[in-house]
């Protein structure tokens, strides 16, 4: 099977481990003499720790130890130059403050970790952590994002512009708008947590929540002082990550510290609510945009202003405003990107990052100029279409955007949209479709896998990326059957571990092409060499050419001569070989820097909404997927199905509440923050335009678990508008923002 | 976790013999609201006494009515024939209600007796007035976490909007109980005294200066059945349930509606809201208003402008002036068309 075909629908090879309750999750492993971690956390989100008394915990039943500011260990490698993606929990390049957990009584966010407490049962380390009491010397917390906006900066990276600044002024037709996004958690089901046993001075073994195995391996060598080659680490899966596990939190870097100190191995395993302020959110961001277009509905000029905020002791940025350099053809672009630092823990990448955000606001904005130009909104976009990419003046490696557009324009039933708002009723409720598109980056990183080839006929994929779900086990399968016409159930895939060839962090939506390059080469390699055996001097097939030969199902066979082929397994026992083993380091070629490279996606729904309550319900969704060529059609799916799910949550029901008077959160449980639940979530039909791309990788595959999120609050929000005239601009469109007032 | 006694009973008696009569003792049935409370340290028991095997879950018919035991679950009594017959509106109301793995686990009592979600209530650190002293263990009797008023001036959005105090603006988060508070029910209870009944009305009551009292149910005693009179109101019930997500979450406002109707001619009306007050809201002036009127749009709106009357929003929550009428309305409508 070739790039230029369709890739079959297999079921998920680990699906059925994971639902028989065989899929080993960090937790999940158990070590002799372990003990277990609590965290106290701060009650206050600004101030000093006065005091704190921890004799009843000391002398709590079962207790190992009680650590805190006062007698926390040492971890050497905090001030070590950070590499990598993770960092040791060594904060970045100072801004205000500096954070390293248990070094000093300053506190600088709600729910700092002020104690850790170890005892030989999770509930004994549970109460005596509760024994714990500190006195603080309050003070006010800045955590309003728009009461501290005017201490705003500029981080590194800087403004965009091209064109005339002035252009937008003197358009004819101009709209301005303001839009915000509160905090949102990434609340996967699982707890994240490390477990952290030290097997020898300097050996470490862990067990972490982490995206990418390689990422703790480094930042734990770094804040330890230790070979890497010494360290372990250990996630084979995750149950959901959501960008959380992108980095190495500085309680996963205390966990280690204090199992070195008590001298036995140590699990930790966060709360719910510690997940609203340990492992980062997506961060609150208010955005304006300006769109001019002339009469005719070509964009003059757009500009795109975000403000976000940080911690004050860390800069966290992403890529709201990007997307509006180059999603339209526009002479005149600004963006512009500013943080405010607050008395808040450090957000972090959360699925379909800050280009969620920013989707969320040029989408909109794109819809709201659609209706003043009297323009379908589809039209709209295709009168300002590009095919090459404005802001790096390259051609986009593949874009099948337009094709994307009409397929689900299609199959939402776009027709039956009335252009102008509260057309359409269903019994006492409005009904109204949305549009929107959604783009990310799609990535070449550098990976590693070895193939290991048996001669019955069974191969091992082996590489250290981790599952975090999206089904990049099914996805390397896939590639290596199509290289090497193994069955699928003879294929057995080996990840999430540091002893294996080493890999990026899973993120970005860059495992296919990253890991599944260096799949499809080391699979090449074994091809290549049992094409050689088979052509060698007195070989089965000798004489003929390598590139007339096939191979499939175990036998490798001369293409144009049926009967003219050897098995696999007759050809490696000739040779004597039980197996061929082959390791690939994979990277793109320099060439792909002539191209930009992104994944598209459109997103439709039909939403339907009670006036008189407000409520509002997605009532279908088809999302379209322009990610390259699909390499496993049903987690592929899942991936959309799950970024609709999330979109549904990010356009209507999620939101992280602090109460500013006293800098916490309000609803740090899954109850009261509400992510969506079955009955928020409609029937979704997913669409791929399953093109391969011609530069990106062997495969041509792109990536797509963010594009499946990205833009679909928008969509949402445009239909929202759409049902009942109303434009709302502040997410999550609940009912008061959406009812009217009737009596 | 501190230590606490435990003990199991069988009967109602020795349930309330066993039960001592100072603060910090539980009953405990499904457990799905008390041992949250008690993980979170807003509860610190000293004593439980488990009610699970007292045989008080049945539900059954009596000469005026149909009876339903104080053990049975919120799951049993939404599915049961005889409730999805007669009452209808106590069904839709028990299943708009928390989530399934929730209601098989959840009794009748003890939805009645659920606590609060007010988030400050919740939450140790910040103020409330809701909490009072921790009842056991080493800190006992001192205040649990600081006094006050978390949610007045600050994030109210789920709070009373009717009958708040100065005190404590919290609502009554139950579901269940806006259908019980509409139907008339009434409560049966036994205690030290014997046994008593009251109206379902007049069991929960207002925060007023006492805001840590979400009822009027004595220490020790033990709620056993609550009896719903037979009525006429099967055909034009609704339980209209605004929520921030389409299932598993606390209401916003809710309105429980029953009618008897004639033609177009409201007989009968039965009207209480919920996610508006510390106690279901009965809406007596509606329903007198709409007794003898025709079924109109216009006569709805003039029902829900009565209802609203002593109306006050704190803030976040001044939407639901505008949402809780609407929603009359909009229940009221449902509930003609019903048949
Ligand atoms: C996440 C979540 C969401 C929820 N959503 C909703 C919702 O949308 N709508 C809704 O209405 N409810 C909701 N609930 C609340 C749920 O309905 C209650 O937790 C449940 O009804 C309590 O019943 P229980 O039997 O488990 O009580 P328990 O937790 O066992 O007890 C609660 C209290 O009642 C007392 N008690 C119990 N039985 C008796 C008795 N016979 N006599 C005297 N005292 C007694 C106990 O001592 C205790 O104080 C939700 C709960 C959770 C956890
Ligand atoms: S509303 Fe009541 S429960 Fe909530 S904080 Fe105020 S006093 Fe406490």
């Amino acid at each position: 099977m070739k790039k230029e075909t369709k890739n079959p629908a297999i079921d998920r090879v680990d699906g059925r481990m994971k639902v028989t309750g065989g899929a080993k999750y960090f937790a999940d492993f158990d070590l002799p003499d372990l003990a277990y971690c609590v965290i106290v956390g701060s009650e206050i989100a600004r101030g000093i720790l006065t005091g704190i008394d921890t004799k009843k915990a000391v002398s709590a039943p079962g207790v190992v130890g009680v650590f805190t500011h006062l007698n926390m260990p040492p971890i050497p490698g905090w001030d070590m130059p950070v590499s990598g993606q993770s960092d040791g929990g060594k904060p970045k390049p100072a801004t205000e403050e500096t954070y390293r957990i248990l070094s000093s009584p300053k506190i600088l966010f709600d729910g700092q970790p002020v104690a850790m407490v170890v005892a030989d049962t999770f509930e004994r380390a549970t109460y005596a952590a509760s024994l714990i009491k500190a006195t603080y010397n309050k003070q006010s917390a800045r955590t309003s994002l728009e009461k501290n906006i005017e201490k705003q900066v500029t981080p590194k990276g800087g403004d965009y512009k091209r064109g005339e600044a002035e252009a937008y002024e003197s358009s004819v037709v101009k709209l301005e708008a303001d839009y915000k996004i509160p905090i949102e958690v990434h609340n996967p089901m699982e707890l994240h947590g490390i477990t952290a046993h030290w097997t020898g001075k300097q050996q470490l073994m862990i067990y972490a929540k982490t995206q990418g195995v390689n990422a703790t391996q480094q930042a734990m060598a770094q804040a330890f002082q230790v070979d890497p080659e010494n360290i372990r680490v250990h996630t084979e899966f995750m149950g959901g990550g959501f960008g959380m596990g992108l980095r190495t939190w500085p309680q996963e870097t205390a966990v280690v510290a204090i199992a070195k100190k008590v001298g036995r191995p140590v699990k930790l395993v966060m709360n719910r609510s510690q997940m609203f302020t340990m492992v980062g959110h997506r961060p609150y961001t208010v955005q304006t945009i300006q769109i001019g277009a002339d009469q005719d509905g070509k964009l003059v000029a757009i500009n795109h202003a975000a403000t976000a905020e940080t911690a004050s002791y860390e800069d966290f940025t992403e890529a709201t405003v990007n997307m509006t350099r180059f999603m339209y053809a526009c002479p005149n672009v600004s963006t512009r990107y500013r943080l405010v630092r607050l008395d808040r823990s450090v957000p972090i990448w959360m699925r379909g990052p800050g280009e969620a955000t920013g989707a969320f606001a040029l989408e909109s904005a794109m819809d709201e100029m659609a209706h003043k130009l009297k323009l379908d909104p589809i039209a709209f976009r295709l009168l300002n279409y590009t095919q090459t990419d404005p802001e790096h003046d390259r051609p986009y490696s593949s874009k099948h955007l337009k094709e994307a557009y009409e397929r689900g324009a299609e199959a939402i039933g776009w027709k039956n949209r009335k252009s102008e708002p509260g057309m359409l009723r269903e019994g006492n409720s409005f009904v109204g479709y949305g549009m929107s598109t959604g783009v990310f980056n799609a990535f070449r990183w550098e990976a590693s896998a070895r193939v290991i080839l048996s001669s019955d006929g069974s191969l091992v994929i082996q590489s250290a990326v981790t599952d975090i779900g999206p089904g990049t086990g099914t996805a390397l399968t896939m590639i290596a059957h199509n290289v090497l016409g193994v069955p699928f159930n003879r294929i057995k895939v080996q990840y999430g571990d540091t002893s294996l060839p080493k890999a990026p962090t899973q993120g970005g939506s860059a495992i296919v092409s990253a890991v599944g390059s260096a799949v499809f080469d080391a699979c090449s390699k074994v091809k290549n060499e049992l094409f050689a055996l088979a052509l060698k001097d007195g070989g089965a097939l000798a004489g003929r050419q390598p590139t007339e030969l096939t191979l499939s199902d175990g036998v490798v066979a001369v293409e144009k001569e049926p009967g003219k082929k050897v098995a696999v397994d007759v050809l490696m026992k000739s040779s004597q070989l039980t197996k061929i083993e082959k390791d690939a380091d994979s990277k793109g070629s320099p060439d792909l820097e002539k191209y930009s490279m992104y994944s598209f996606s459109v997103h439709f729904v039909k939403v339907k909404v009670n006036p008189l309550t407000g409520a509002v319900r997605v009532i279908k969704a088809v999302s379209v997927a322009d990610s390259g060529r699909i390499i496993s059609p049903k987690t592929a799916a899942s991936q959309m199905i799950g970024g609709v799910a999330g979109g549904i949550g990010m356009a209507l029901t999620e939101e992280a509440v602090i109460d500013h008077r006293f800098g916490r959160f309000v609803n740090n449980n899954l109850a009261d923050y509400h992510v969506a639940v079955h009955a928020d979530v409609p029937a979704i039909e997913t669409i791929f335009i399953d093109k391969p791309d011609p530069v990106i990788n062997p495969m041509g595959a792109k990536g797509m678990g963010e594009i499946a999120l990205i833009g679909f609050a928008g969509a949402v929000a445009n239909a929202v508008f759409n049902a009942t005239g109303q434009r709302i601009r502040e997410l999550p469109i609940t009912p008061d923002k959406v009812m009217r007032k009737m009596v | 976790m501190n230590p606490f006694q435990f003990t199991r009973v069988t009967t109602p008696q020795a349930a309330v013999s066993t039960i001592s009569k100072t603060a910090g003792t539980y009953f405990l049935a499904g457990g799905t609201n008390l041992i949250d409370l008690i993980k979170r340290e807003v509860i610190i028991p000293e004593q439980l006494v488990d009610i699970t095997k007292l045989p008080l879950a049945a539900i059954e018919k009596t000469s005026s009515g149909i009876r339903i035991g104080a053990m049975a679950k919120n799951s049993a009594v939404a599915d049961h024939e005889l409730i999805k017959k007669h009452f209808p509106l106590l069904s839709m109301a028990l299943n708009a209600g928390a989530s399934a793995q929730l209601r098989n686990m959840a009794t009748v009592g003890g939805n009645m007796m659920q606590r609060t979600r007010c988030s400050y209530f919740y939450d140790n650190s910040m103020p409330c007035n809701k909490r009072g002293p921790v009842q056991s263990g080493p800190d006992k009797g001192q205040p649990n976490g600081p006094g006050g008023c978390g949610a007045i001036g600050g994030s109210n959005r789920m709070h009373a909007i009717f009958g708040a105090s100065a005190k404590c603006i919290a609502v009554h988060p139950s579901d269940m109980c806006i259908a019980l508070a509409a139907l008339d029910a009434t409560v049966n209870i036994t205690g030290p005294k014997g046994d008593r009944s009251i109206s379902f009305t007049e069991f929960h009551r207002l925060p007023g200066d006492i805001p840590q009292k979400d009822n009027t149910l004595a220490p020790a005693e033990l709620i056993t059945s609550v009896d719903l009179p037979t009525n006429a109101f099967a055909e034009h019930s609704y339980y209209l349930k605004v929520r921030d997500r389409a299932s598993y979450a606390f209401a916003l406002v809710s309105v429980g509606v029953g009618l008897e109707m004639k033609g177009k001619i409201i007989q009968q009306a039965r009207l209480a809201m919920g996610g508006v007050a510390h106690k279901p809201w009965r809406l007596s002036e509606a329903e007198q208003f709409l007794k003898g009127k025709e079924a109109s749009e216009f006569n709805f709106k003039q029902a829900a402008t009565l209802a609203m009357a002593s109306a006050k929003g704190y803030g976040e929550n001044d939407f639901k002036l505008t949402l809780a009428p609407n929603s009359i309305v909009e229940a009221l409508q449902i509930a003609t068309e019903n048949a």
